[in-house]
């Protein structure tokens, strides 16, 4: 190894990198991403996507400029057998300023637009036309609009093209609320109340969840915002409102297991001591409100789909399916949580 | 060897014979307070954690090869992707510089050892110790699984009522202690052993950076430490400095955590940043091109790296003014680093390139620090931050720095001063399949965790849902840890298979411009028969060392002492005592003052 005998970076190497290199680029920028920032579906989202897309090339010249720069002095100026020894330079003034002052220049094409946009999102909202409360719990989202009367779980229904002005807290640790298609990210910390606000423009479901580590299942504390047309979140607002009937005598219409399933969650279940049915006399706090829970498309915070075996499984193995969560293994038996699931369908 | 020339005093024991030989035996090394010997210790313990954290990431990887995987439960994941982040930071990056600037410091500067050669071993105990007892948390109740920035509110009692979170204050007090005054060495060494002539202007660029670190760490671990306390004090005593209810905010804790936490990237990439100013002039076969301006850029990015920490708190809803202000400063950072990128290509330019496995991991480090920079910069933007943080476009941005940075960095050292150390090369074909394995391994690892992370793939997640798109970029990143690993198993068996070569390296193998390079490989235990006058900055290719005096030189070198040993395991035995009583304490208590009664008595020479 001191025989002299330079070892060059073999060009077909590089070859097979920058294959590799496009290959998956161009993976990464087809396909479906729904929880994607870079499907931006509201003014801020736009706005700050715009602003990503202008440092991005920004960075790519600087990335080709400067690898650029380094693989030809690589190439160029490997030691050659008989060459004479390097002309000790020591410096260039002249050169180090001007590499001094050219990122300095392009930090000012990146810093004035980020200012902007900074100053324009990060201010109160210019309009709030939908207020709800979000807070945070270990790990599943409540969503309260006290305007509207709603109080529900883990899907939050906005109108398209009204700005939603939204005020987080938590009940227990640091959270972070993030849709990346509607808006960055912003934290829910105790003691405080932290706003934001977004205007959706385009109807659909997009899911999102919790960015700040909040303990052992941070992973599963999902949620999914379902931005309607005015009619149907008038719709939503008015069936979300309403309160389930109040002890109503069984008619003889009703399906057998929703009325059993009805007894246990009143009964031996114990399901009324963390969890509220609005009219009932469920009134439980500590875990969602399900007064309409039938109408979820999913339950466990976005984990599980809602259908009769999903909540099966939640009902009677919560710490298989959520880790360390502060529901109750009550010990039903697959026929009694089958009941028990099939009244909370019920509730639409 | 020129050794009878010099004589070296030492009482019967000492470990530098006046033969120029050391003493063999275990009990040798753990009294050892030679520069270079505690310096070898730390690079095996650095390099036995750097294996634990990499066995770490390796399961983590694993564990989101697919969606809804179920290989490690959720509790087992929190605490391995937390202490894979303790590990690699603190256990293993940190202490392998810290290897280097023991090693190879005093030897670059001119001196026979660091200012304070028992505080040395002292440092290394408190290290060694302090990863000992937080990695014992895995077999004594559960690890942290907090992360390794452990915010509060999660941190309670109430939120974490296991021991985890106090192996981890505990075990980080130690560690943190012993790098504060390993920190105050390398000061005190670097100010006042430097050989005459050896001018601040004249330091090689690695003892330049060593030095800055220096002071990043004495000014960056105390509000840890500080913060750590309060932390201690509201689990176990029961104030409220982190509870809201009480008046207590959670995120006092955030800002002092990343006033530590921002610097300490720096502290873990300067040194890598010295190195490869060392190394890519030698193997350039050229001066390092705009010498001040690499230092003072080292010196700025210091400097400025105080006054960053709330991007990290982007998302913590700030305000636009505090938000606006941290964005700017943090974008001014990138002027002096893309100042150090541009000189180390210039020092290559026009130079003569020999791509020895050093260089090669030299080179891996600017290419892939420039991908880790431009995405820094694309997160400097505070908005477009609040998209990016906290997902995997966060986690490839500062794998892209520490691993394509300070990782190539030390590896390039381990390259470079390899052959001073042992008086062996490590092999040079073994080295360039390891550094192709690394290089393509990281980036197969780290380049698709930036697309993962823009489409909406959060971070500390044990397991992530098939549908949203993420699975692709997760499978190649597994795919490309498998090879980033086995490119590690490479240099185990490159390192295992050298040491068995013959020491043939000879003083200068790479014909490089640094004192260390002037004395024999391994050097001696003295290290120099005469101290070196300098009388230029690359000495050893402008016969830049004067001839040395007519006659003797009379020096003395230390004796070896357990008593840092002694004192180091009272503080052990304290921390220990937290989780396990107060008499414990008291014991350790009792320990440590004997140890420093000894300590301070002990006859030096």
């Amino acid at each position: 190894m001191t025989d002299g005998r330079p070892r060059y970076p073999g060009h077909r190497r590089i070859l097979v990198f920058a294959t590799l290199a496009i290959a998956l680029v161009a993976a990464a920028c087809g396909g479906d991403f729904p929880q994607s920032s870079l499907r931006p579906q509201s003014d801020v989202a736009r706005e700050i996507d715009t602003l990503f897309r202008g440092i991005f090339w920004w960075a790519m010249g600087v990335l080709v400029v400067v690898e650029g720069a380094l693989i030809v002095a690589i190439i160029r100026f490997r030691e050659r057998p008989g060459a004479d020894k390097p002309k000790p330079v020591h410096g260039n003034t002249a050169l180090e300023i001007g590499w001094t002052l050219a990122p300095a220049i392009i930090l000012i094409f990146i810093g004035v637009p980020t200012m902007i946009t900074l100053w324009r999102i990060d201010r109160p909202p210019p309009s709030s036309d939908v207020r709800v409360e979000v807070i945070g719990h270990q790990w599943w989202w409540e969503f309260n609009y006290p305007d509207l009367g709603v109080r529900t779980a883990n899907e939050l229904h906005l109108p398209v093209g009204r700005t939603a002005d939204l005020r987080l807290k938590t009940a227990d640790v640091i959270h972070s609320f993030w849709f990346p298609q509607v808006s960055g990210k912003r934290d829910l910390v105790p003691g405080t109340e932290n706003q934001l606000w977004f205007t959706p423009d385009s109807v659909g479901m997009y899911p999102g969840q919790c960015a700040e580590f909040c303990g052992t299942s941070h992973a599963l504390m999902g949620m999914r915002l379902f931005v309607d047309t005015p009619e149907e979140f008038d719709r939503w607002v008015a069936r979300e409102a309403s309160q389930q009937e109040a002890g109503a005598e069984p008619r003889p219409s009703d399906d057998p297991s929703v009325l059993a399933g009805r007894e246990i969650f009143f009964g031996a279940g114990g399901c009324i001591s963390c969890h509220a049915i609005r009219g009932t006399t469920a009134a439980g706090i500590l875990g969602p409100d399900l007064t309409h829970v039938g109408s979820r498309s999913t339950i466990a915070a976005g984990t599980l789909d809602n259908t009769p075996d999903k909540l099966v499984i939640w009902i009677n193995e919560p710490h298989e399916v959520k880790p360390g969560n502060l529901m109750l293994d009550m010990g039903l038996s697959d026929e009694q949580a089958r009941q028990v699931a099939a009244y909370l369908l019920s509730l639409e | 060897m020129a050794t009878a020339e010099a004589r070296v005093h030492g009482s019967p024991g000492a470990e530098a014979k006046s033969g120029g030989t050391y003493a063999g035996g275990i009990w040798s090394w753990i009294t050892t307070v030679d520069h270079k010997r505690i310096g070898i210790l730390y690079f095996v313990s650095s390099l036995a954690f750097f294996l634990i954290g990499g066995i770490e990431a390796m399961l983590i990887r694993l564990q989101l090869a697919g969606p809804e995987n179920t290989l490690l439960s959720a509790q087992a994941y929190n605490q391995i992707f937390t202490m894979h982040g303790v590990t690699m930071l603190l256990f293993a990056v940190m202490p392998m510089s810290a290897a280097f600037f023991n090693f190879i410091v005093p030897l670059q500067i001119g001196a026979r050892d660091v200012a304070f050669p028992r505080l040395n071993a002292f440092s290394y105990w408190l290290f060694l110790f302090g990863a000992l007892f937080l990695n014992s948390s895995f077999f004594l109740g559960g690890a942290p699984d907090v992360g390794w920035f452990a915010y509060a509110n999660l941190t309670s009692s109430q939120f974490s009522p296991g021991h985890g979170v106090d192996f981890y204050i505990l075990g980080l007090a130690l560690a943190g202690a012993g790098s504060i005054v390993a920190a105050l060495n390398f000061i005190v060494t670097i100010i006042n052993l430097r050989a005459p002539g050896m001018t601040f202007m004249r330091l090689p660029l690695f003892t330049w950076m060593t030095f800055v670190v220096s002071f990043l760490i004495i000014l960056a671990f105390p509000p840890f430490t500080i913060s750590t306390v309060f932390l201690l004090f509201d689990r176990m005593f029961g104030t409220l400095f982190f509870e809201p209810a009480g008046g207590g905010d959670p995120r006092l804790w955030q800002h002092l955590f990343w006033i530590f936490g921002h610097p300490e990237v720096y502290i873990l990439i300067l040194p890598a940043f010295g190195i490869i100013s060392d190394v890519i002039p030698t193997f350039s076969r050229k001066p390092l091109f705009g010498y001040p301006v690499v230092v003072y850029s080292g010196v700025l990015i210091a400097f400025l790296g105080f006054g960053v920490w709330a991007h990290h708190m982007f998302s913590v809803g700030l305000g636009p003014v505090a938000n606006s202000a941290f964005s700017g400063l943090t974008m001014l950072i990138a002027i002096p680093t893309g100042v150090k990128i541009f000189n180390w290509i210039a020092t290559m330019w026009g130079g003569s390139l020999r791509f020895r496995t050093a260089m090669l991991f030299s080179i891996g480090l600017v290419a892939m620090f420039v991908i880790g920079g431009l995405s820094g910069v694309m997160h400097s933007s505070a908005p477009a931050d609040l998209q990016q943080t906290d997902t995997y476009f966060v986690v490839a941005h500062f794998h892209y720095v520490l691993f394509g940075g300070s990782i190539l960095g030390l590896f390039a050292g381990v390259y470079y001063w390899f052959p001073k150390v042992t008086g062996r090369f490590l092999n040079e074909r073994l080295g360039a399949v390891h550094f192709w394995g690394m290089f393509l391994g990281l980036n197969l690892t780290f380049f698709p965790m930036h697309f993962a992370g823009l489409h909406g793939q959060p971070r500390r997640t044990f397991t992530y849902p098939a549908g949203l798109g993420f699975e692709g970029f997760n499978l190649v990143s597994t795919i490309g840890a498998v090879i980033t690993f086995l490119a590690v198993l490479v240099f185990l068996v490159n390192l295992v298979r050298s040491l068995r070569t013959a020491a043939t390296a000879g003083a200068n193998p790479w014909e490089a411009s640094t004192l260390e390079w002037s004395i024999g490989s391994p050097p001696p235990p003295h290290n120099f028969d005469h101290t070196p006058g300098v009388t230029s900055r690359d000495p050893l290719w402008h016969d830049g060392i004067a001839p040395p005096p007519p006659g003797e030189e009379e020096f003395h070198m230390p004796n070896p002492s357990f008593w840092p040993l002694v004192v180091a395991g009272g503080l052990l035995l304290i921390m220990a005592g937290a989780l396990v009583g107060l008499p414990l304490v008291l014991f350790g208590v009792a320990v440590t003052l004997v140890g420093i009664y000894g300590w301070s008595f002990e006859p030096i020479h």
